[in-house]
């Protein structure tokens, strides 16, 4: 028996694995977070999680009780209004009319939506969806959060705020796992699972994963012939288990390169 | 031009369902609509009623196919009859006189009885005709109770598709999954306001088809009611089903107006079961509309007694039932691990 989270889970859909042996600790005080590119199988282990996809293989771990989801389409109703959706999940998960008020009011006020509380789901800008979207996941209070890309089209104080709301519940008792684009979101994670291609790329606590960085990232002001180079900024990375490139000065990989420099030692593009 | 023409072309081609209907279905329907469409009347079942009936029973003319022939009936037990829709016709015969008594509720069949009396009225001078329930044989008095159906029928599947598809393709039907909603809760809420809106049609196409057509209600509003709701099961069922098996808003109209179009042909509110080939009338007896438009007709025009509907009432029990069953496994598909709000379509694409 498992604890919450997944192990060594397989997920087949149609001919293809979006999800090949993965494994996820989820543990009540900690965010999680899913990092991977288009295609890597975040919104399948978004799902899983949540109890929308049947496993081929592998064991998956929920709670018994709540457990909010915030899918990747946002999950708010187009036609019901800010209030009106957060109303229907309070009665959804039988939450008495006064605590659901209450709950309702903080959640409107840390996700800043207070002024659009009469709005139509379908009139909110893409950023503000995704906000009610992740206000409904946490209204009953879950034991366990499982947020899909919640802050991809979120402006930056939006998603300043949205990651203060996720810390606060993490703190509250609650585990929470979410996935997302941004490597630099990674850094504020207690655990991080970055996937390439429905694959373990890496897994950890950011320092273990940092950790995990096989030979050095170097920095050059130009591109160069090397094979594993990536743009960063107006400079370029090279990561190799070699020898220093010439005229390169060897950086304190942060965890972006170092992802990169995982996704490239096992077999992904040369140059990005 | 030629881009979109090409791409135009690659959409089409990837929406089988919609191209399969495109080329089959003007086929299928122009088969089964030529051999539905007919207002001709073969026979029409009568009785023959009182002291006379034996005696007229080799007179009665080849058109008129008697089923019962009762010496003991009598004028009120011929109505009766004739309420419960047992035959179209009754000729009351007593020792000097006879009488027909004719159900206006059967339009084509009654026209049928009519112009048949009336010529063998030329070598039977004493015989009488009387047209019940619909005296002057009006349209609008047969038309309304089944366009009543129609409504419902229009409002229960077309519009009830898609508000379901509405919320599949919203994304949120995986919110209503995680969501500690039963099945049932989530079939029962989704179709809720139709029921109520479907009910308040048919109220107001009802009312207005008495005030202003003057269409007769001669029967029990409670047994229609029952009626009523037993179909509405029925089209809100149908109508969930085809929301769970479509992808969009689109599919879900076709498909639902693939279920209306036989019903509004082939369930004998235009044209009558009974002039229907054979090949294509057993598709009639298959469709909730028909049973409905017995209840609606028998109820209304003729006052039929609950009891001689029990067999339509049963039968849209047993549909709604059914399509009840269904709409609620489909429900718990999406809403149990695996399906996912998707059905559990594997799109193949892991994002």
């Amino acid at each position: 028996m498992i604890g919450w989270g997944l192990a060594e889970v397989t997920v087949r859909l149609g001919a293809t694995t979006a999800l090949d042996r993965v494994s996820l600790g989820v543990d009540p005080g900690v965010v999680a977070v899913v990092v991977g590119g288009d295609g890597a199988g975040k919104t399948t282990l978004a799902r899983t999680l949540a109890g929308l996809v049947a496993v081929s293989a592998g064991a998956v771990g929920r709670p018994v009780g709540r457990v909010g989801y915030q899918p990747a389409g946002s999950g708010v109703w187009p036609d019901l209004t800010v209030t009106e959706n957060l109303s229907f999940v309070a009665s959804a998960f039988h939450i008495g009319a006064a605590p659901a008020a209450r709950r309702m009011a903080a959640l409107l006020e840390a996700t800043g939506l207070g002024a659009a509380r009469d709005r139509l789901g379908a009139n909110l800008s893409g950023g503000m969806r995704r906000k009610l979207g992740v206000a409904m996941a946490l209204l009953a209070e879950p034991e366990m959060v499982v947020l899909d890309e919640p802050t991809t089209g979120v402006d930056p104080v939006s998603r300043y705020e949205l990651w203060r709301l996720v810390s606060q519940t993490a703190a509250a008792g609650a585990a929470v796992v979410m996935t997302t684009t941004y490597l630099d979101e990674a850094e504020r994670a207690g655990t991080i699972l970055a996937l390439e291609a429905g694959r373990t790329l890496a897994a950890g606590t950011p320092e273990e994963v940092r950790g995990s960085l096989r030979g050095a990232v170097y920095a050059v002001d130009r591109a160069s012939q090397a094979n594993h180079q990536w743009r960063r900024g107006a400079a370029w990375r090279i990561w190799t288990e070699g020898s220093p490139p010439a005229g390169a000065r060897r950086v304190d990989a942060d965890l972006g390169d170092v992802l990169i420099a995982a996704s490239l030692a096992g077999g992904g593009e040369g140059s990005r | 031009m030629w881009a979109m023409v090409v791409k135009e072309f690659r959409q089409v081609r990837r929406d089988r369902r919609t191209l399969a209907m495109m080329i089959l279905m003007p086929v299928l329907l122009l088969v089964i609509f030529g051999y539905a469409a007919s207002f001709d009347v073969a026979n029409v079942k009568v009785a023959l009623m009182g002291p006379g009936a034996e005696a007229l029973r080799d007179r009665v003319p080849d058109r008129l196919e008697v089923t019962t022939v009762d010496p003991a009936g009598d004028r009120d037990a011929a109505v009766d009859l004739l309420k419960r829709g047992r035959v179209v016709a009754v000729i009351v015969a007593t020792t000097d006189s006879q009488s027909v008594l004719v159900d206006g509720s059967e339009l084509f069949q009654a026209r049928a009885v009519v112009q048949t009396v009336t010529a063998a009225r030329q070598e039977m001078p004493g015989l009488t005709l009387e047209v019940l329930f619909n005296p002057t044989l009006d349209t609008s008095a047969v038309l309304v109770p089944g366009l009543g159906g129609l409504i419902l029928l229009f409002v229960g599947t077309v519009i009830t598709s898609l508000g379901v598809v509405r919320e599949r393709q919203a994304g949120t039907l995986e919110q209503l999954a995680v969501m500690p909603l039963r099945p049932r809760d989530v079939f029962v809420g989704k179709v809720a306001p139709y029921f109520l809106v479907a009910a308040a049609d048919l109220t107001v196409v009802l009312v207005v088809g008495t005030v202003l057509f003057d269409v007769p209600f001669n029967g029990s509003v409670l047994t229609l009611a029952l009626g009523s709701v037993l179909f509405l099961f029925v089209t809100l069922g149908v109508g969930v089903v085809i929301s769970s098996v479509s992808e969009n808003q689109g599919q879900a109209i076709q498909l639902a107006l693939m279920t209306l179009l036989p019903q509004v042909l082939l369930s004998g509110i235009i044209f009558p079961l009974s002039s229907m080939g054979p090949g294509v009338r057993w598709i009639g007896y298959l469709l909730p509309l028909t049973y409905f438009n017995q209840v609606a007709r028998g109820v209304m025009v003729r006052g039929a007694p609950i009891d001689s509907l029990l067999v339509p009432l049963g039968l849209l029990a047993l549909l709604g039932a059914i399509a009840f069953t269904l709409a609620v496994a489909r429900f718990r598909r999406f809403l149990t691990v695996g399906g996912g709000g998707r059905g559990g379509a594997d799109d193949g694409t892991p994002a």
